[in-house]
């Protein structure tokens, strides 16, 4: 009989992924991958590549069929207990209406690019890489879909989810973020989603929510992101892996990577503001407060990424220092505009009650109380006067974010807002801070042509003059998946099931 | 008798997602299927041109000559969205694991003649470059997609084709006591010897294509519509004849594959042509286009794989090729 030599894991991984591809000789290669080149990245050997995830598809398919089988006998529990009944208070809801809104829809994003990456890298290594990736993005839109198609059963406002995405104001933030990343060269696209936002920024986006559904009595979406969390960690490696081999690849690629990151990094910090505020003022239990979070998962752990980082040339993501003096304000500032703008979008909003005031006050003592807790009692005596108001007109938006111009000058005055403005080819284009107004003036010929909301309602783009032309055109069902909280239909259903007094309807919160 | 557990009864508002009630009826439950399917895509109010291409949007339906009203008429017969497709490969792989495990552990390719195990070395091994080809196209098929429907299947077909790959890579090292001789010799064939340059010239003309549908029909319907039959079927039945039955064992996996994938891809091109005359003209066109390439391609590799029938070996599975698809609604 003969010997058989043992193969190490190592070794097997190798020989099951790489060796396969071969350089093409019918078809020129730059034909066969035509996008990896344009960006100026040189890329002397892509066998230099480390495979993170190092998962052959065989144990791919049995570790992700167990996660699977367990999150999905949890969903199911979850609807057959009506298990909606027991998270902290209707108001809550409100935070899964935002993700199923602006996250899940981002998933199927990233599963897509993925895969034209997973396509179009000319290495073997790294095109497994994303491939990998684009499947467990897919996997995280379906589980999300299915997580929340419950809640969305006796809920108003996430009915419509991928018809509002395409179409919504404040919903063109994270869309024309993603679209941006789509839309540049393969390397960009990954430094953008797979390192500022996967690995820089992740926690901050998933902390509040996954932690949130915790502290919230939410065990569907809990179980979601315990289900996801493996799946976050390789992509995490990915992130920084990807980052690491570009730069050791030629020297040349440290300016465009910095350049990436810088843009990146803010491009996806705007898109958190919708995050610190659902943080803060969604939900009724909050783990953290955004100021909390950004200090440990941005300040520390990213100060102490970037400073490993420092021996391949990266410095810290530029205006970090703006966003975090911002810190004090964002989720305030964007609570407070959310609130004016209600009647156009797809979730409540409402005045936070004294234990939240308190709660607040606590947390940011540096400016609540001066800034902000003034105007919130204000509105919150209009509202028992009857006098709820929303802001009638239509904002203007920043040129690269599209987030309305409501940010201030937090390094200097932070109660006026911020404005800056471009001039290209004779046109006065608007942007929200000093971030921004790099990204545009970088590129504008790219930003020039964003779909701006605000711009399209007063083209005409958006069914019609009125709010309720547009409203439908949103498919937003007007007086059921907008406005205030307190006595809207999901109110009073909440109140019906859980029994509770009318004479609840003031105390807010 | 069952028993009668109370709870509160609470009503819901709306039976699923508006993007899937619109599709399959108001009022009406959904599967998660449909929800894990269906009005997934952005469609409209793109913000930028892709930079590496700015003829399009970054969804366009126009990637394709092929039209449809709508993109969400497909129906995946398995109905796979993520979690059902995991679930049934896991269980495939487990009965493949223990497959492979059980021709180690008793050493069943020890019995089996030279000549059976060299056939193997020489016409499957390089096959697994032929399954990369096919990862590479359904990912750019999974890329350039349009719909869900379409796009999520294709995903599954991307990571079914290197588990593909790496089965066959297993079968290469195990038939060399797991020295890596079969895969290194199978490359340079796969490169350099004049049987599989045809092969490997259409496969690389594959990549190129423009329209991803094509690439759909010239890959997913045609190459593997011949390439199947071909060498797993009639290829793996001739070496258990001649004592190599434990090959049919090792490459189950792949003939379940195809029978079950054949069931999308059927379901697939009736549902395409249905849609217009034109979409059965160039699915027609395309069909015969890619059959008559692919079989030329083959023949040598039938020939030598085959005593002696080779050629009827590659006829015939082209033949059935043509006939399935002619009931699927082409004009062949």
């Amino acid at each position: 009989m003969a010997v058989k030599k043992k193969l190490n894991m190592r070794k097997r991984y190798e020989v099951l992924t790489r060796g396969m591809g071969w350089d093409t000789t019918y078809q020129p290669m730059d034909k066969v991958f035509p996008y990896d080149k344009f960006e100026g990245i040189k890329i002397k050997d892509w066998s230099g590549w480390e495979d993170p995830f190092r998962l052959t598809v065989d144990s791919y398919w049995k570790y992700q069929a167990e996660k699977e089988k367990k999150l999905y006998a949890i969903i199911d529990s979850f609807a057959q207990n009506n298990g909606h009944l027991n998270v902290s208070d209707g108001r809550y809801v409100n935070a899964l209406k935002l993700f199923i809104q602006g996250v899940t829809p981002l998933e199927y994003g990233a599963h897509r690019h993925y895969a034209h990456l997973g396509r179009h890298f000319r290495g073997e290594g790294t095109r497994v890489a994303c491939q990998m990736q684009s499947i467990d993005e897919l996997r995280h839109c379906q589980t999300q879909l299915h997580t929340l198609s419950h809640y969305n059963k006796h809920f108003n406002g996430m009915h419509d989810p991928f018809h509002m995405f395409d179409r919504v104001w404040y919903l063109s933030v994270p869309k024309s973020y993603f679209e941006d990343a789509m839309t540049a060269g393969p390397f960009e696209f990954i430094t953008s989603i797979s390192f500022s936002f996967e690995y820089v920024l992740t926690n901050l986006l998933f902390v509040p929510f996954m932690s949130g559904a915790a502290y919230n009595g939410d065990m569907a979406t809990v179980t979601f992101g315990f289900s996801a969390q493996s799946d976050e960690a390789r992509h995490m490696t990915l992130g920084l892996e990807i980052i690491k081999f570009m730069v050791e690849q030629h020297e040349d690629n440290l300016p465009i990577i910095q350049g990436y990151i810088d843009k990146h990094f803010w491009r996806a910090y705007r898109v958190l503001a919708l995050i610190a505020m659902m943080q803060d003022y969604m939900l009724p239990n909050s783990p953290m407060s955004w100021n909390e979070a950004w200090q440990i998962y941005y300040v520390e752990n990213m100060g102490a990424l970037f400073n490993d980082l420092s021996r391949y040339g990266l410095r810290m993501p530029k205006y970090s220092d703006v966003a975090t003096a911002e810190a004090e304000h964002l989720s305030h500032q964007t609570w407070s505009d959310f609130y004016n703008f209600t009647h156009a979008a797809s979730f409540h909003t409402w005045m936070p009650d004294d234990r939240k005031m308190d709660w607040l006050s606590e947390k940011y003592p540096n400016t609540f109380d001066k800034h902000y807790r003034p105007r919130f009692e204000q509105w919150r005596e209009m509202e028992k006067a009857g006098e709820r108001h929303y802001f009638k007109g239509l904002p203007q938006l920043c040129q690269t974010c599209q987030i309305p111009m409501f940010f201030t000058e937090v390094m200097s005055d932070p109660m006026k807002i911020s404005r800056r403005v471009s001039m290209y080819k004779g046109d006065r284009y608007h942007t929200c801070s000093d971030g921004c107004k790099d990204i545009f003036e970088n590129e504008p010929e790219k930003f020039i042509q964003a779909w701006l909301p605000v711009h399209q309602i007063f083209q005409g783009n958006c069914g019609g003059a009125d709010l309720s032309d547009v409203l439908k055109y949103y498919h937003l069902n007007e007086g059921e998946d907008n406005m205030e909280y307190v006595g809207s239909p999901d109110h009073k259903r909440w109140q019906e099931w859980k029994g509770e007094d009318k004479q609840d309807e003031t105390a807010t919160g | 008798m069952s028993l009668e557990i109370s709870s509160k009864v609470i009503e819901p508002i709306r039976q699923t997602y508006d993007q899937v009630a619109r599709h399959i009826g108001e009022g009406k439950p959904a599967s998660r299927y449909q929800e894990a399917t269906i009005g997934l895509q952005p469609t409209t109010n793109f913000h930028y041109r892709p930079l590496w291409d700015p003829e399009h949007e970054v969804y366009d339906e126009s990637r394709t000559a092929i039209v449809m009203k709508n993109w969400y008429d497909f129906k995946d017969p398995r109905q796979f969205y993520y979690g059902t497709y995991t679930i049934a490969r896991a269980k495939q792989q487990e009965v493949a694991e223990s497959n492979y495990a059980f021709v180690e552990k008793r050493d069943l390719l020890e019995s089996i003649s030279h000549e059976v195990r060299q056939k193997v070395r020489d016409y499957l091994v390089p096959l697994r470059h032929v399954e990369w080809g096919a990862n590479m196209n359904n990912c750019a098929i999974t890329d350039f997609g349009y719909g869900t429907a379409i796009t999520q299947v294709t995903m599954f077909n991307t990571i079914d084709r290197l588990g593909l790959a790496q089965y066959i890579s297993r079968i290469g090292l195990m038939v060399d006591g797991n020295e890596t001789t079969s895969l290194e010799s199978a490359k340079e064939a796969w490169l350099n010897n004049e049987l599989w340059q045809g092969l490997r010239h259409a496969v690389e003309d594959t990549f190129v294509l423009d329209d991803w549908f094509e690439i759909m029909v010239a890959q997913n319907i045609v190459m593997d519509g011949l390439i199947y039959p071909l060498m797993f079927e009639r290829f793996i039945d001739e070496l258990s004849h001649e004592g190599g039955a434990t090959f049919a064992m090792l490459t189950e996996f792949m003939t379940d594959w195809y029978a079950e994938t054949i069931r999308w891809t059927n379901a697939l091109i009736k549902v395409t042509a249905s849609e217009s005359d034109a979409n059965i003209k160039l699915l027609s066109e395309w069909t015969i286009k890619w059959s008559d390439r692919l079989t030329e391609a083959l023949m040598p590799i039938g020939k030598a794989a085959f005593a002696g029938d080779g050629d009827v070996a590659v006829n015939e599975v082209k033949q059935q090729l043509l006939e399935r698809l002619s009931k699927q609604g082409l004009d062949l």
